[in-house]
């Protein structure tokens, strides 16, 4: 659960006649605590289909009204960044500190800015 | 076994009467959440994220063994968690009240929601769900043995949530700062809903303890009959010469265990004993008295051959609780066949529709 989209997901073993629910996809359960929040992921569970996994999700995270929304998404259709690629992927963002309010000199006793 | 773990040494014993009952809201419990992520100067290498307390996440480099230590516990726990389903479940159509129903309905369901919790964190270390039933089924891997012994009567119920989800929480608490992230997370979930499975536990007791003779001899009993098998829940001795062998030092050495067996054994009595005084309950160990010198009550020796005995299948539920876990698995078999082909048949209509 939480925030591990896994390598098991999409390399899961073949689906087998006995036992179906091994051909399950991972769901990521994402929960909008309350109106005006963003969802957030809460985890993940395996289910058959969209319908499912919501209602699965729903009995799963929500049994103490945690959420008034919930999304599901199935984990092979998550592209994540890579770890490993972190810092040149995010390395574009670090030099740019005028992009903060904080980098302006601004006389003190301005007002409202 | 049930996510054996607890100790800050230099932690007062918790014998002040005014120690909140609800284990679950402790301190450790608050640093746990309040966890400071490092990462960013601390680099990748899993030795230097252990040594300096940081989570090891699912996609991180790890020692094969770390994954093979954590599958095993994460595995385990997550059997006891729907194992432990059953002894309070045989109770739900017998409850005394609707309001008991309706709590004891609940709080079986939490604890299926804690072993998929479980089972989703172990998934993310690259091993299956089903997979991991299937050890469970053909009894390879193990549950905690606590849920080996019977409930018989009501009382039963209320010795379970005050004395058992009690252990169970004293050992996950820790747990919430486990290194492996997927694992801490998890855990932190279920101590938040642990919160009242051990009070409706103790409250059961409360008020079989204010009512008639009979009343208070069942909760006596059921109380003589579980305070050792709980005491055994934290597994066996693992300090002093016992710690030779075990594997406590490796779990601690790689932030997966915090305190020994032995730490948490003697936190659980500390905690356990005025919450007994204050039931009128008398605890069935004749040693069992405070020690001024050590700030801590002593205790008898819990029976270890028993409860290896127990561990390896001869307790006196063993054969049902896997006949019946087996049994519900096989039954559903046609429910998850249905799921599948109806998932399917949607699908394609989904295709034909598009197409
Ligand atoms: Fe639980
Ligand atoms: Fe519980």
């Amino acid at each position: 659960m939480s925030g591990d989209t896994t390598t098991t997901g999409a390399g899961a073993p073949a689906a087998s006649p006995d036992t179906p629910e091994r051909s399950w996809p991972l769901w990521e359960v994402f929960v909008r605590g309350k109106r005006g929040l963003s969802h957030v992921h809460v985890g993940s569970l395996h289910a058959p289909d969209a319908e499912m996994a919501l209602r699965n999700g729903r009995d799963l995270y929500t049994r103490r009204q945690e959420g008034v929304s919930i999304w599901v998404v199935r984990a092979d259709d998550i592209t994540a960044s890579s770890p490993d690629e972190k810092d040149s992927f995010f390395d574009p963002a670090a030099d740019k500190i005028y992009r903060h309010p904080t980098f302006y000199d601004v006389p003190e006793d301005v007002e409202y800015l | 076994m049930y996510g054996n773990d607890v100790i800050d040494p230099d932690e007062r014993p918790s014998v002040d009467p005014t120690v909140p009952l609800n284990a679950a809201e402790t301190e450790a419990y608050d640093t746990a959440l309040a966890h400071d992520d490092q990462r960013e100067q601390v680099g990748s290498d899993f030795d230097a994220l252990i040594a300096a307390d940081q989570r090891i996440e699912p996609r991180d480099a790890m020692p094969d063994t770390y994954r093979e230590t954590l599958i095993r516990q994460i595995a385990q726990h997550a059997h006891s968690e729907i194992i432990g389903m059953q002894p309070e479940g045989n109770w739900i159509t017998r409850a005394p009240s609707l309001r008991r129903k309706a709590i004891l309905i609940a709080k079986v369901q939490d604890e299926a929601g804690h072993g998929l919790y479980l089972y989703s964190a172990a998934e993310t270390l690259g091993i299956d769900r089903a997979e991991l039933l299937d050890r469970l089924h053909s009894g390879k891997q193990k549950y905690s043995s606590i849920f080996n012994y019977p409930t018989l009567t009501w009382a039963d119920c209320g010795a379970i949530g005050w004395l058992v989800d009690g252990a169970a929480i004293m050992n996950q608490v820790p747990l919430c700062r486990c290194s492996y992230g997927p694992y801490a997370r998890a855990m932190i979930r279920v101590c938040k809903e642990e919160s009242f499975h051990q009070r409706q536990g103790f409250e059961i007791l409360w008020n079989l303890m204010h009512g008639t003779e009979s009343q208070r001899a069942m909760a006596q009993d059921a109380a003589n009959r579980w305070w050792w098998p709980a005491l055994a829940m934290f597994g066996p001795p693992d300090t002093g010469e016992a710690a030779k062998g075990g594997h406590t030092e490796q779990s601690m050495a790689w932030g997966i265990k915090r305190f020994s067996n032995d730490d948490l054994r003697q936190k659980f009595v500390d905690m356990t004993v005025p919450q007994a005084q204050k039931l009128g309950l008398t605890l069935p160990d004749p040693d069992l008295r405070w020690n001024d010198e050590r700030g801590h009550w002593d205790f008898g020796e819990v029976d270890w051959d028993e409860f290896w005995r127990v561990l390896r299948g001869d307790g006196p539920c063993n054969a049902e609780r896997i006949e019946h876990r087996r049994r519900a698995h096989e039954d559903g078999a046609w429910v998850r066949e249905a799921a599948t082909a109806y998932a399917a048949k949607q699908a394609s209509k989904h295709k034909e529709s598009a197409a």
